[in-house]
Formats: C-alpha cells, sequence, structure tokens
C-alpha cells in the first residue's frame, strides 16, 4: 500500500472574527455579510464565477474556497444551482451544448478554464460520481481497470493490484473478491455505487466529487457510503451536493448553503451562494436568516 | 359472510364493455390476416413447387432443360452481390451515424441538412439508384460494366440511409451515463465513445443490418437495370464477373411460356423466402443473445 498522503494540513481557518452586533439589522434577509472562509493551500478558488446556459444564468456571483482533504457539502433547494456549480468544477457541464462559465474558478493555482487547461487532464485529478450509480456494462474488474487503461498502458500485474487496493479503499473487496469477472450490473444499487467510488479512486484522483450519491440507494446502504466518505476524506478531497441535510450535517466539514432567487421584474431564476460556513455552525448558529429558517425545515 | 354488502361485479357500463371488445377484436383481426397472409403464400407455394425442393436445386445451374435446371449461379450472385454491397455500405453507415450523433457537436445548418438528406435519401425508389447506377457506374465516367461490383455499389446506396438511421438509433440508446462515467474517469471523447458506446450499439446496429440486407436480397428493380436480367451459367469469380440474382432468376423462369419453368419459379421463391426467414430468425437471436447477455 503505497499512499501518498498530501501534506494534509488541519486546514486551518484563517477567518477573522466578524465583529458581533457592528452591522445595522436592517436587511431583511442578512443578519451580517459573512466574511469569507479562507483557507491554507485550497484545492479550489472561485471568485465572482457564474454558469449560464445561452442567456440563462443558472447561478452567479460565487465566491468561495474549498479546502483539501476534508469534506465539503452544497445543500440548497431545487435548481438552486448547486449541481451545476459541482460540475464545473471538473469541466463536465462543458459537456452540455452552451454551457460557459464566467469569472475565475482556480484548482490550486491553476486556472480550470484557461484556453491551454485540458478538461480531460482534469477530469483525471478531478473524479465525478453521479446520483445514479453508472458502473459500465462490463465486469467488476473491467470496470474498475476502465480509468488505468484509458490513462496508460498498465501491466496486467499492476492493474490487479489497482483493482484489489481500490475496491479495498471504497470497502467492497470483501462483498465481490470472488465474482471479479462477473457482471457489475449484477450488483445491488448500494454496491454499485461503491463500485463507482472505487472506479474513480483507481485513477488516483486529488478530489472525488459527489453528485447526490445517496439519493438513490436506501439507508443502510447511504449509511456505508457515508462511513466510506469519512474514510476516504484522509486521502482525498470530497465536494457532495445532497438534498438531505442531515447528511450534510453528519458527513461534512464545511457547508455551502445556495438558494434560487428570483427576479421580480424579469422573473429569471438564478442560484446564489447564501452562506458558507463550518457545518456546525451552519447548524447551529447560521450567519444568515436564511439558512436557519432552510436548516430547521421551514423553508425550501 | 352471506349478509354483507360487499360487490366485485363488474360496474363497467355495457357500452364500455362492448367498446373494448371491439376494439381488442379488431386488433387481432389485423394480426391474423397479416399472418394468413404470409402462410397462404407459403402454403401455395409448397403445395405448387414442393416436391422439387432438393439439393439439385441449388447446386444446378440455369438451363433451357427443365431437368438439370436450378438456382446455383443466382444464389450465389445474390451472396456476392448483397455481400459486397454490406461490406461497402455498413463502415460508412456506421461512421457516418457515428460522426452525426457524437462528434458533429450542437446542431447547426450543416448537420440539420444532413439528416434531413439521409432521411430523403431512404425514402427513394430503388429503381432511381439502378438509373444513377446506371448512368455513374455501369456507363458513364465509370464504366463498370454491368458486374458484380457495379451492383454492390447501387444495392450499398440503397441500404445506406436505412444502416445510418438504424445505427443512430442504436447509439442514442446507449445510456448518457456510460459516457459521462468514462469522461470523469479522465477518458478521451473518442475512447469513451470507442470502449463504451460503439460495444453497447453494436447489438441494435447488427440486428438493424441484417434486416436491411435481408431486405436486399429480395431488391431487383435496381438490378433489372444493371444487367442482372440474363442467362447466367456461372458463379461470379470477383468484382468484375457478370452475374444474375436470385429475384431475377425467379422472374425469368416466371415468365417461361413452359409450365414446368413456372414451377421451378415457384420453388425459387421457396429458396429465397427461406434465406429471407433464416436472416431474420438470425437478428432475432442475436438481439436475444446480447440483451440477454447484457443483463445478466
Amino acid at each position: 500500500m503505497s499512499m501518498i498522503f498530501r501534506q494534509s494540513q488541519a486546514n486551518k481557518v484563517s477567518k477573522e472574527e466578524p465583529k458581533k452586533g457592528s452591522s445595522p439589522m436592517n436587511s431583511s434577509a442578512t443578519r451580517k455579510p459573512s466574511e469569507p472562509l479562507k483557507f491554507v493551500d485550497p484545492v479550489f478558488t472561485l471568485k465572482d464565477v457564474a454558469v449560464s446556459y445561452g442567456d440563462f444564468v443558472a447561478v452567479s456571483d460565487v465566491n468561495m474556497q474549498i479546502p483539501s482533504h476534508d469534506i465539503t457539502a452544497f445543500i440548497g433547494p431545487s435548481g438552486c444551482g448547486k449541481s451545476t456549480l459541482l460540475r464545473t468544477l471538473n469541466r463536465t457541464n462543458d459537456l452540455i451544448p452552451g454551457a460557459k462559465v464566467h469569472g475565475s474558478l482556480f484548482y490550486h493555482d491553476a486556472d480550470l478554464y484557461h484556453p491551454s487547461a485540458s478538461a480531460v487532464e482534469v477530469r483525471r485529478r478531478i473524479g465525478m460520481v453521479f446520483q445514479k450509480p453508472n458502473p459500465f456494462p462490463k465486469s467488476i474488474y473491467e470496470n474498475i481497470a476502465f480509468g488505468p487503461k484509458v490513462n496508460g498502458r498498465p501491466k496486467k500485474s499492476e492493474l490487479d493490484d489497482i483493482v484489489e487496493k481500490s475496491l479495498k479503499s471504497a470497502a467492497l473487496w470483501d462483498e465481490v473478491k470472488d465474482r471479479l469477472n462477473e457482471s457489475a450490473l449484477g450488483l445491488s444499487g448500494g454496491q454499485q455505487q461503491r463500485l463507482c467510488i472505487a472506479r474513480s479512486i483507481a485513477v488516483e484522483p486529488e478530489v472525488i466529487l459527489m453528485d447526490e450519491p445517496c439519493s438513490a440507494l436506501d439507508p443502510i446502504a447511504t449509511l456505508r457510503i457515508e462511513e466510506l466518505m469519512a474514510e476516504l476524506k484522509k486521502q482525498y478531497t470530497i465536494v457532495i451536493v445532497t438534498h438531505n441535510m442531515q447528511q450534510a450535517a453528519r458527513v461534512s466539514s464545511y457547508t455551502a448553503f445556495y438558494v434560487t432567487e428570483v427576479n421580480l421584474t424579469s422573473d429569471r431564476r438564478t442560484g446564489k451562494l447564501v452562506e458558507f460556513n463550518e457545518t456546525k455552525k451552519m447548524f447551529s448558529t447560521p450567519d444568515d436568516e436564511r439558512t436557519e429558517a432552510y436548516v430547521t425545515g421551514k423553508m425550501g | 359472510m352471506a349478509t354483507t354488502s360487499t360487490s366485485l361485479q363488474s360496474r363497467v357500463s355495457l357500452d364500455r364493455r362492448i367498446k373494448d371488445f371491439t376494439f381488442t377484436t379488431f386488433l387481432s383481426i389485423s394480426i391474423v390476416a397479416s399472418l394468413a397472409f404470409i402462410f397462404y403464400i407459403i402454403y401455395r407455394l409448397y403445395n405448387n413447387a414442393g416436391f422439387l425442393l432438393s439439393w439439385d436445386l441449388v447446386t444446378f445451374f440455369p438451363s433451357y432443360d427443365i431437368d438439370t435446371a436450378g438456382f446455383q449461379s443466382s444464389i450465389m450472385g445474390s451472396i456476392w452481390v448483397v455481400g459486397f454491397a454490406t461490406l461497402f455500405a455498413v463502415p460508412i453507415g456506421v461512421m457516418t451515424a457515428l460522426y452525426l450523433e457524437e462528434f458533429a457537436g450542437k446542431r447547426n445548418r450543416f448537420t440539420a441538412l444532413l439528416e434531413l438528406n439521409i432521411q430523403n435519401l431512404a425514402g427513394v425508389p430503388a429503381v432511381v439508384f439502378g438509373l444513377i447506377g446506371l448512368a455513374f457506374i455501369a456507363r458513364g465516367p465509370l464504366s463498370w460494366g454491368f458486374t458484380v461490383g457495379s451492383a454492390a455499389i447501387v444495392l450499398a446506396m440503397l441500404i445506406l440511409p436505412v444502416i445510418i438511421i438504424i445505427t443512430r438509433e442504436a447509439i442514442r440508446a446507449v445510456p448518457p451515463s456510460y459516457k459521462e462515467g468514462a469522461l470523469a474517469l479522465g477518458a478521451t471523447h473518442w475512447q469513451a465513445v470507442s470502449k463504451l458506446v460503439i460495444p453497447s450499439a453494436v447489438p441494435g446496429t447488427a440486428t438493424g443490418t441484417i434486416l436491411a440486407v435481408s431486405r436486399a436480397i429480395g431488391e431487383s428493380a435496381p438490378l433489372l437495370l444493371l444487367g442482372a436480367l440474363s442467362f447466367v451459367t456461372f458463379n461470379p469469380t470477383g468484382l468484375d464477373s457478370g452475374f444474375t440474382i436470385l429475384p431475377l432468376a425467379i422472374f425469368k423462369y416466371a415468365s417461361d411460356s413452359r409450365e414446368e419453368f413456372q414451377v421451378l419459379a415457384s420453388a425459387g421463391s421457396l429458396i429465397l423466402l427461406a434465406i429471407l426467414f433464416a436472416m431474420n430468425l438470425f437478428a432475432i437471436l442475436l438481439r436475444d443473445y446480447t440483451l440477454r447477455k447484457r443483463n445478466i
């Protein structure tokens, strides 16, 4: 097991202590403009990011940083642009005709949308697990071997190692080790989703993006995935979009809350980042009233 | 129990039941009618010429002597012409479909025009392709003459639009999540397409192609113009050799004034039908097999 541990700083938050009560409470929505969280060596830095499809702006004015080796959750009501934003982080949104990203989106110190940046390379480093488990119609072994194969020509013995290691990391090895050559479509939904996680691990990404990974799973399978995520964050940076607020509270260290703002004159709906804070704070004493309303179930 | 007022008797009105009954009856009659038609044809042919069925029928060459007349050269001619037509049409058709579905990008005027033309091409009468073949391939610029090559190209033109349309359907039926998953692992677009999309589209494409090809075997009009209606007593030896095809050999025997030859034409029709049924059966088995393989 040659796991490369990147220097795992304990994501020190260098956030300035907000001066409590110094701002007027006249704004109906926000109690006070919260200072953005800042991290040492963040994985992603978003500045004034907006994503549009044609002339429809799905989400705009997003400013945030995403810390490494930790779990960040995106929550918010449907249509608030959280999935769109997640998909821009590994350029999966490029595949939708007409999608365009504005503002600056940095992965470490590299501009993700620089003309010289290759979407293929971006996606190799930043993997993705989708809402619905999507194993390929191949054997379990071939599903895991797919990524390493498209990224090089590994030897059979190397592949065997990668398959075993990835399945072990995804806590699936013991269940499937005797049937590696059977179709992955024969696995249960929860197993399929862990297979998809193992498949993304196999190409050794730095980040794994998860788009509602448990929404198609039963509670027990969900629990297993959540345990797995807690294990994986030692090695990987995870960003998860979830509709399940308890899940965000359980697994993530940081939570970003988005809402859909409706422009009353044009009736256009645009997603906005309301608040990005430590998860503990988000679910106890959030800075923004809308966050509090959402997490307590009064809105959304 | 007897005193309960729960009634499970149908409360659907008579009027609705009659409508229901009429409609299902109508549907049943339609299917029986179409099947009966096929069985009647086969029955008549078999009754007429069943006694002739033997290996002699496929091993004898055409002859003016009824005792030694058979269909070997026309069966071989059909196989050669349709075989080469498939060989020409499948790669071009599959690649065109792949381009349109995967690489043409956003729908624009160019792809819209391409699509419209493919749809139109699929509707062009076969005899028009025959005329084009006569004017440009058999004679005119290419001047290949009345050969297997000319005929194969004309039949390829005929089945090409069908293959393109079928392949596009098959590609569209591949779940987009396969491609998304592959791209998320750092695969290039071509890797995702070649390793996942194409293999998943093969069953649909293959069965569709077989059906298109079995249509081409029965096609006679375009090849009528390319010299297939001739008395050929040898098997084709290459793209440049003369040929005849089974449907036209049948036509030739059927138009003979002697009754024995008309019966021979019926026997030929049975052979043609047998070939078509065999190909369709193969297409069905292939589809079932690949479906089962995917669903384990």
